[in-house]
């Protein structure tokens, strides 16, 4: 069996190379091992011991604090791969009260679009960030006047339920196109090291992160400043004025929904290269992006980068402690936290919560 | 129309030539077999390498001549339905197969979910079903007696690595006791049967189980997991979650710089790790229901390689165009057939034997 003297082979190196000192580690080892007689025998695991398993992981954190630099990194920069989504999805809430359900599969568009850049035309997956944005820009313009241009100025339901046909929509056509699996891009960027090889970072998600702000910031000066920012902001606060005064206003929609769909699109050609992209796997991004609007508040971009970096945060220290499965327990729970939180600064201020 | 009227007038010539009553028992020399499987949705791919693996066993089949039965020689064919990757579908169309079209025999459809799905359905009608795609054992616990598996369990995909583990542990003279698993897998009933697996098989061997983490259906990133596995340092890893769960665990595992003795994962080939991750995908272990370059001997295959006999026949059937290696699904889909074909000639009790055999393959 040439198979298993080749695993032996890879063991036996693997085991020379684990036995290398690492202070930080052991010491981490020995809390967990304090804690819990060195680790739980495998009947043990269910039921009842799942306080002690969160009691010892919480000991390692504390015992070797490096790990939770690790986990605050990983969620900052997890939260800003979706804080992206979530910026498009308030301006197109924000300016046409239209909640864009479709958002997750505008970023799997740019994911392929990275992914046609890479394996059809040869060219650094990185193209696929403007590409992405481009392809996201015509997409939305195209699918704002075939179906949102009608449905905007009704109330929200009725432009919520042709939004999710669109989403149907445009996850069979990429299912058409591309084939239902699930795809990557490689990008060879590797990681960066920290604190004695303990904190590893991924180079593309820092990629993605300064982007984010990039366009957080772009987006914000282009509202204040640029004549079509002015007009969309006109737009945002009475739709009827605006148009009384000479704008628009279905050009603004368009333009609006469509830089909505390029930031997603951008986003989606990072998703590609950070996790995986397939025809299917949209969802999540949408139902994501909603809560960090809803937590955020309408028209707050500084806040939604804050919830999105918070709620990536605590996803990671969730997972950790407490085990993968209760992460989006922990997510929507800090959710309704906030919102009640928010409801009752506002209610002092004879505010309500928008 | 100018298409139709020719069929109908070569048909019609032939039926003259050979008389009526002679085409009616060319009809009933052919038995048809039923089959729902996805041809879109999202089990597309899948369900199109079921397809093709049915296929080339009935073209082996009827290349040799076909069944025989009673002393009657059968030629197969096979009704597809395409279920949309949907389980209420499938049942839907497995019942329209069964009593419309009269099918005597169902062949599985891709996936435990929708094979759970359209058992009930030929247990109903009495007509046994025999599936390559559900391995979730779940659906050996119902009583079904019309349903009839042909590759190993979901609890047995990782099987191979822990059992590989425990044998190098005591080659280096290390207690079991002292060695630990972390297992990283999705929270869904079929991935949940694969932890389930090896956490029975971890207590059997007395090895510790430091991390069990299942990861959300829609999880798209499990770096906190794999800080946790960083601390914890277990002496194997293993992921599960579909193709997502290893492409996720190998390019994570790489950019976290893991460093774990073994690695084990389910689904490497379909998600095509080492086309996708080159260097990156070294060291994996991966479940696989059988492997090309091991030899199988049968009498209708003979004792040709797998690889160069599939290779060959694949072609035939699919467009010539560029062939990958056949994944997993076409090889089980095309045993499923073969074992049918074996059990109808030889009208013994057919068994729930995997005749796939795990094995582990870098």
């Amino acid at each position: 069996m040439q198979d298993g003297q080749h695993a032996a082979v890879a063991l036996r190196k693997w085991a020379s190379l684990r036995d290398l000192p690492d202070p930080a580690m052991d010491r981490a080892l020995s809390a967990r091992r304090l804690s819990e007689g060195g680790g739980l025998p495998a009947h043990k695991l269910d039921g009842n011991c799942a306080a002690a398993r969160a009691m010892a992981n919480l000991d390692v954190l504390i015992a070797a604090p490096v790990f939770a630099i690790q986990l605050l990194v990983d969620g900052i920069l997890i939260g800003a791969v979706f804080a992206l989504v979530a910026y498009g999805m308030a301006l197109v809430w924000g300016v046409m009260n239209v909640i864009n359900i479709a958002q997750g599969e505008f970023v799997m568009l740019g994911g392929y679009t990275g992914v046609v850049c890479a394996r059809y035309l040869g060219i650094s997956p990185f193209f696929g960030i403007p590409l992405g944005a481009a392809v996201g820009f015509l997409a939305g313009l195209l699918v704002y006047q075939l179906v949102i241009r009608r449905v905007v100025e009704h109330d929200l339901f009725t432009s919520l339920l042709a939004a999710f046909g669109v989403s149907i929509l445009l996850a069979q056509l990429l299912n058409q196109a591309f084939g239902p699996d699930e795809v990557v891009i490689d990008t060879g960027l590797g990681s960066l090291n920290l604190f004695g090889n303990m904190v590893s970072v991924s180079v593309i998600k820092l990629v993605s992160c300064g982007l984010t702000v990039a366009i957080g910031g772009a987006l914000m000066l282009f509202l204040k400043r640029s004549r079509l920012g002015q007009a969309i902001r006109a737009t945002a606060q009475n739709a009827r004025a605006a148009r009384v005064m000479g704008i628009d206003t279905d050009r603004i929609y368009a333009m609006t929904f469509a830089i909505n769909a390029a930031i997603c699109g951008a986003a989606g050609a990072l998703v590609a290269m950070i996790w995986v992209v397939s025809p299917y796997a949209g969802l999540p991004y949408t139902v994501r992006s909603f809560t960090i609007v809803i937590m955020a508040g309408l028209g707050n971009l500084g806040g939604v980068i804050l919830s999105a970096f918070g709620l990536g945060v605590i996803e990671q220290f969730a997972s950790f402690i407490f085990g993968a499965e209760t992460e989006f327990a922990f997510v929507f729970s800090f959710l309704v936290l906030v919102l009640i939180a928010r409801s009752l600064i506002l209610q002092r201020q004879r505010k309500v919560l928008r | 129309m100018m298409q139709i009227s020719k069929i109908l007038v070569r048909a019609s010539l032939i039926a003259a030539a050979l008389g009526c009553p002679a085409v009616l028992a060319q009809a009933q020399d052919t038995i048809t077999l039923g089959a729902a499987v996805s041809i879109t949705g999202k089990y597309a791919t899948n369900g199109k390498n079921t397809q093709d693996g049915y296929d080339l066993a009935v073209k082996q089949i009827n290349d040799k001549g076909g069944v025989e039965v009673g002393g009657k020689t059968y030629k197969l064919a096979v009704k597809y339905y395409d279920d949309e990757s949907t389980p209420a579908r499938g049942a839907q169309l497995v019942e329209r197969l069964i009593s419309q079209d009269g099918v005597k025999f169902v062949l599985g459809p891709y996936s435990s979910g929708m094979t759970k799905a359209i058992a009930p359905v030929t247990e109903k009608y009495k007509i046994p079903m025999i599936e390559a795609n559900g391995a979730d054992r779940d659906l050996f616990t119902q009583g079904y007696k019309y349903l009839f598996a042909v590759l190993s369990t979901s609890d047995q995909y990782i099987a191979s690595a822990v059992q590989l583990l425990a044998e190098l542990s005591q080659e280096q003279n290390k207690d079991l006791k002292d060695v630990k698993i972390a297992i990283a897998i999705e929270n869904d009933p079929f991935s949940q049967d694969v932890r389930n697996g090896v956490a029975e098989d971890a207590q059997e061997l007395g090895m510790k189980v430091v991390i069990d983490d299942k990861l959300p259906p829609d999880f798209s990133d499990m770096s906190s997991t794999l800080t946790k596995v960083k601390a914890l340092k277990p002496d194997l890893l293993v992921v599960s979650g579909h193709t997502k769960g290893v492409l996720l665990g190998v390019r994570q595992v790489a950019e976290q710089k893991i460093d774990v003795p073994m690695l084990a994962a389910t689904h490497c080939d379909s998600a095509q790790i080492i086309e996708k991750f080159g260097k990156q995908a070294e060291y994996w272990l991966c479940g696989s229901q059988w492997d090309e370059s091991l030899t199988y001997k049968d009498d209708l295959f003979g004792k040709a390689r797998f690889r160069r006999a599939v290779r060959e026949d694949l072609t035939t059937i699919r467009r010539p165009t560029r062939l990958p290696s056949p994944p997993l699904r076409s090889r089980c889909s095309r045993d499923a057939r073969h074992r049918a074909a074996l059990m109808r000639r030889k009208c013994g009790t057919p068994s729930r034997r995997p005749i796939c055999k795990p094995s582990t393959a870098t």
